[in-house]
């Protein structure tokens, strides 16, 4: 859906979804960086289940929810990667421990 | 990311746009504690996004508007103000406390004035299928495109209307993404109305630079003006977008469809500290009532930018300023003296409005666009349809906090920053009321959601404790 | 002379909907009058438990009418979703208060026991719990639990559904609901009410006041009283979770939605507009010592109501002997009690006349004997 635009030099950082590594860039938000890897990161609501992805990448929409470190709900496109940090798509409702 | 240094301040600003790194630099610069809260990584705002960190380098495709950011952006960190970046101001009240989040934490600060720079959202845009995967704001797509040099990359369509559709699309173009098509909602009838206004307009600043930037746009992409219906479609994500544009209707297939159709002022925070705002009658949402210094009716709570009426970035520096000025007088009237004189900012705000009701007049959206039907989304959270609101005000709700008791609507993590505006002109259209009589939302902090670790860990008192434990 | 209606209800939470429910489900013709969309609500302000424990201390006959209440909730739920396909999402399996620490298990202890002595108060079972016993069913409590009373015919509701339903219902029975019409006054004389509204007169063979806190100066017009003691309750909420709570709590609660409910507070302010954070706080770190793994959930909502609260804690149901006719209903349970106002208290609006034996001892009469002897409203 997404492509890397020519010419970006920042360093390259890897962080791992549902357990599998993947390329992003020092700078990138979560939700950016699972955009831009092709990954099928669509999300399910906690109401119906229905898959969806970020929608205003500004924090405002809650439609960007995603387990990272083990913190279940969080804002993905308000967050930056940093290398190593595991990232699990959001299945439905905030699961107990997470 | 740390936590606020002290827990008194002369001024604290929230959001670094525009408005509010021109507000910290005025006051910080003037002397006064100032502290800066930011919800995101770095300064800019959603106008200036990433404008210290963007990969986007070369200067000509983001365009001179957006590098102008970086001499404030400068100013305000050079300025002596304390700048804390990712902290999520959570509440606001009447004594001018503050809750702030930082790094799973949260403080509670105290402010002698308050300078509101929370800037604006995208107006909802509830087409059906609006909320399939692959439906985005052009807004998010600018966003992904500055702070991470990313580009539309499938088949990829833009609909809407409004200054930053054509700006996104000439700046995807520049960077090497594909767009398919361009769909412009534009009511004909709008060019006819905003007529009266185009003098002030073809003498402001937005004209030559919104010519060449359709221009730019019209050379490598088909668009489709007067474009009357638009839906997404698809099975779990986007596969179609279809239209209709005069007599011709056409479903194109699709990866990416992005929406815009303007911005509205983003009334959370200043709605639950109590600031009355009034229905906008041109630009169709809820403003704060100010005066001409940008003070509301709290006390000691200012708000400047597009939080306070839709202006753009360079009205948003001058009502920072202004803001800024006011602060200033009232808790150092020494410094006044060596502050640029109020006629001059007032001058300046002036000269960046001009045109301004060209725009809202030309770019004001259509009703089909704003007042959805059926079983199309209306709030987002919580999967509510605008039949289920007009079934809501017909067994008796009369307005979004009855129909939150009905429906749930607006009681979701977005807390109806994706549905209020809709909710209140669908009741009005509904009921045959005027926006202004169904009202809006009551909101309440949190604002944006907190850990529950966090308010446990905020101080409590005695009195508190004995009104909760109570055998 | 022609009436508008047999019975207009003053009032369109969840006490006055229920009533004008059940009068609609007898077929009489009824009007509700209501504010608009800005009210004290406490109909979408409450904590939604079907609560029977340690209810009428003080108030024998409270204990029964609140296990009454109770035992007709199924009913009710039933027939709701019969009539409108909703859901109330009524559970009532039991509910626990849970203290933390000693102090507060031995108060609880004390408690429990002055329920168990009070002579008259209808057997509703409830017991004390060790922790280790109350880990058994509700297997997340954290180590700071002591223990805590548990009564097997506690439970709760989707009170936010059960209000849609009854307005749903009501509108299926012909009940005209008139929302944007605060009464200002009522007049009656020869068997007829007229009541004054911001949009014009409304006349009715009878006349239900169910306002709330605001029962105290509409009960005069008519020869009645309903002296309030109304005091302001925050709660907070969180986002959804998995279920992970099988039973209410008295201060945390699981909607069928997934979210958790944390309350309560009291106070005898009343705006409200604003919300003291530091009780929030308060409530917050006793959930999270409740339950820890909460403490890492997402607040997203808080709010502030006001408790639609009789003087001493308990229902006033009283009808006017010198405005026959009109009848006064407030009580701080509308969601409890929900079942006997649909049921019992519309049937006796209809037939003219309360039943003693069921709601004599709820007369606003006791407080012209005793002003202000306060009992045990709740929990």
């Amino acid at each position: 859906m997404f492509k890397r635009a020519e010419g970006d030099t920042r360093r390259s950082v890897t962080i791992h979804v549902e357990g599998r590594a993947i390329e992003a860039r020092e700078g990138d938000s979560v939700s950016a960086a699972l955009l831009a890897s092709g990954l099928d990161a669509r999300r399910a609501t906690a109401v119906s289940g229905a898959k969806r992805l970020p929608y205003c990448m500004m924090g405002v929409c809650f439609d960007c929810l995603v387990t990272i470190d083990g913190v279940g709900n969080r804002q993905g496109c308000l967050v930056p990667v940093v290398d190593g940090m595991q990232i699990e798509i959001q299945k439905g409702k905030r699961e107990i421990g997470k | 990311m740390s936590a606020p240094k002290r827990e008194q301040y002369a001024v604290v600003v929230i959001g670094a746009g525009p408005a509010g790194l021109a507000a910290t630099a005025s006051a910080a610069g003037a002397g006064l504690s100032t502290l800066l809260l930011d919800e995101n990584a770095g300064p800019g705002g959603q106008v200036w996004r990433a404008i210290s960190s963007t990969p986007v380098t070369r200067e000509a495709v983001l365009g001179a508007d957006y590098w102008s950011g970086a001499e404030l952006a400068t100013a305000a960190r050079d300025s002596g103000a304390e700048i804390i970046h990712r902290a999520t101001v959570w509440s606001l009240d009447r004594n001018l406390e503050l809750g702030v989040s930082v790094g799973g934490g949260s403080a509670f600060i105290k402010a002698k004035r308050v300078i509101i720079a929370t800037g604006a959202l995208e107006r909802p845009f509830p087409i059906p299928g609006w909320t399939l995967p692959g439906v985005m704001t052009a807004g998010a797509a600018q966003t992904m495109l500055k702070s991470s040099g990313l580009v539309p990359d499938g088949r990829t369509i833009i609909a809407g209307q409004g200054p930053l559709l054509w700006l996104l699309a000439a700046q995807i173009l520049r960077l090497g993404g594909r767009i398919d098509r361009v769909l412009d909602t534009t009511p004909r009838a709008n060019y006819m109305a905003a007529l009266p206004h185009a003098f002030a307009f073809m003498t402001s600043p937005y004209v030559m630079k919104g010519l060449a930037m359709m221009r730019e746009v019209r050379a490598k992409v088909p668009v489709v003006k007067g474009v009357t219906e638009l839906a997404a479609a698809g099975d779990g994500k986007l596969a179609s977008v279809s239209y209709v544009a005069g007599s011709k209707r056409e479903t194109l297939p699709a990866d990416l469809l992005l929406l815009h159709q303007g911005v509205v002022p983003n009334v959370n925070l200043a709605m639950a500290a109590g600031v009355e705002h009034r229905w906008n009658e041109s630009q169709l949402c809820w403003t704060p009532v100010l005066d001409a210094d940008g003070n509301s009716s709290v006390p000691g709570i200012a708000i400047a930018g597009d939080g306070a009426g839709i202006g753009g970035a360079q009205a948003a520096i001058w009502r920072g300023r202004i803001a800024a000025r006011a602060a200033i007088a009232a808790l150092a009237p020494a410094a006044v003296a060596k502050l640029d004189p109020i006629a001059a900012l007032r001058t300046g705000l002036a000269r960046a409005e001009r045109g301004r009701a060209f725009l809202d007049v030309l770019f004001q959206p259509a009703p089909q666009f704003r007042i959805p039907k059926g079983d199309t989304i209306v709030c987002r959270c919580e999967e509510i349809t605008a039949q289920d609101v007009l079934d809501s005000v017909a067994i008796g709700a009369t307005g979004p906090n009855q129909l939150k008791a009905y429906r749930r609507t607006g009681m979701g993590p977005c807390q109806g920053r994706l549905c209020g505006l809709t909710v209140t002109e669908l009741m009005a259209e509904a009921r045959g009321k005027s926006p202004q009589e169904i009202g809006y939302y009551r909101l309440r902090a949190p604002v944006k959601p907190i850990m529950l670790s966090e308010l446990a860990a905020l101080p409590k008192s005695d009195e508190a404790t004995k009104a909760v434990v109570r055998g | 002379m022609r009436k508008d209606y047999d019975v207009a209800v003053v009032g369109g939470g969840l006490l006055g909907s229920a009533i004008a429910w059940g009068l609609g489900r007898l077929g009489q013709r009824v009007a509700v009058l209501d504010e608009g969309d800005i009210a004290k609500r406490a109909s979408r302000a409450n904590f939604a438990l079907v609560w029977v424990q340690s209810k009428g201390l003080g108030m024998p006959a409270y204990t029964g009418w609140t296990v009454r209440g109770s035992q007709a909730w199924p009913k009710l739920a039933d027939e709701l979703k019969a009539q409108t396909d909703l859901d109330v999402a009524l559970q009532q399996n039991g509910g626990f208060h849970l203290t933390l620490g000693e102090a507060e298990y031995e108060q609880r202890t004390q408690l429990v026991a002055r329920m168990h002595n009070q002579t008259g108060a209808a057997d509703y079972r409830m017991e004390m719990l060790l922790a280790s016993e109350v880990k058994k069913m509700l297997p997340l409590i954290g180590p700071e639990v002591s223990g805590g009373s548990f009564c097997p015919f506690d439970g709760h509701v989707n009170s936010l559904r059960t209000f849609r339903a009854f307005h749903t219902g009501m509108k299926q029975f012909g009940v005209d609901y008139l929302p944007e019409r605060p009464v200002a006054s009522i007049a009656g004389d020869g068997g007829e009410f007229r009541l004054a509204t911001s949009q014009g007169e409304m006349r009715a063979a009878k006349v239900v006041l169910a306002a709330g806190n605001v029962n105290q100066t509409l009960a005069p017009m008519v020869g009645l009283s309903a002296p309030m003691g109304p005091t302001r309750g925050q709660i907070v909420v969180t986002e959804r979770t998995v279920p992970f709570l099988p039973h209410p709590l008295t201060t945390i609660r699981q909607t069928d939605e997934g979210t958790v409910m944390i309350g309560d507070s009291k106070e005898d302010e009343l705006d409200d507009r604003v919300q003291n954070l530091p009780i929030n706080a308060v409530m917050a770190d006793r959930a999270q010592r409740m339950f820890p793994h909460l403490a890492r959930l997402n607040v997203v909502r808080s709010w502030t109501g006001i408790r639609v609260m009789p003087k001493d804690g308990f229902p006033i149901y009283d009808q006017s002997e010198t405005h026959p006719g009109a009848f006064v209903a407030c009580c701080h349970s509308g969601v409890t009690l929900a079942a006997n106002h649909a049921f019992d208290i519309a049937r006796m609006v209809k037939g003219g006349a309360l039943e003693p034996e069921l709601v004599g001892a709820f007369t606003a009469q006791r407080f012209v004997n005793d002003a202000g002897a306060g009992g045990s409203g709740y929990y």
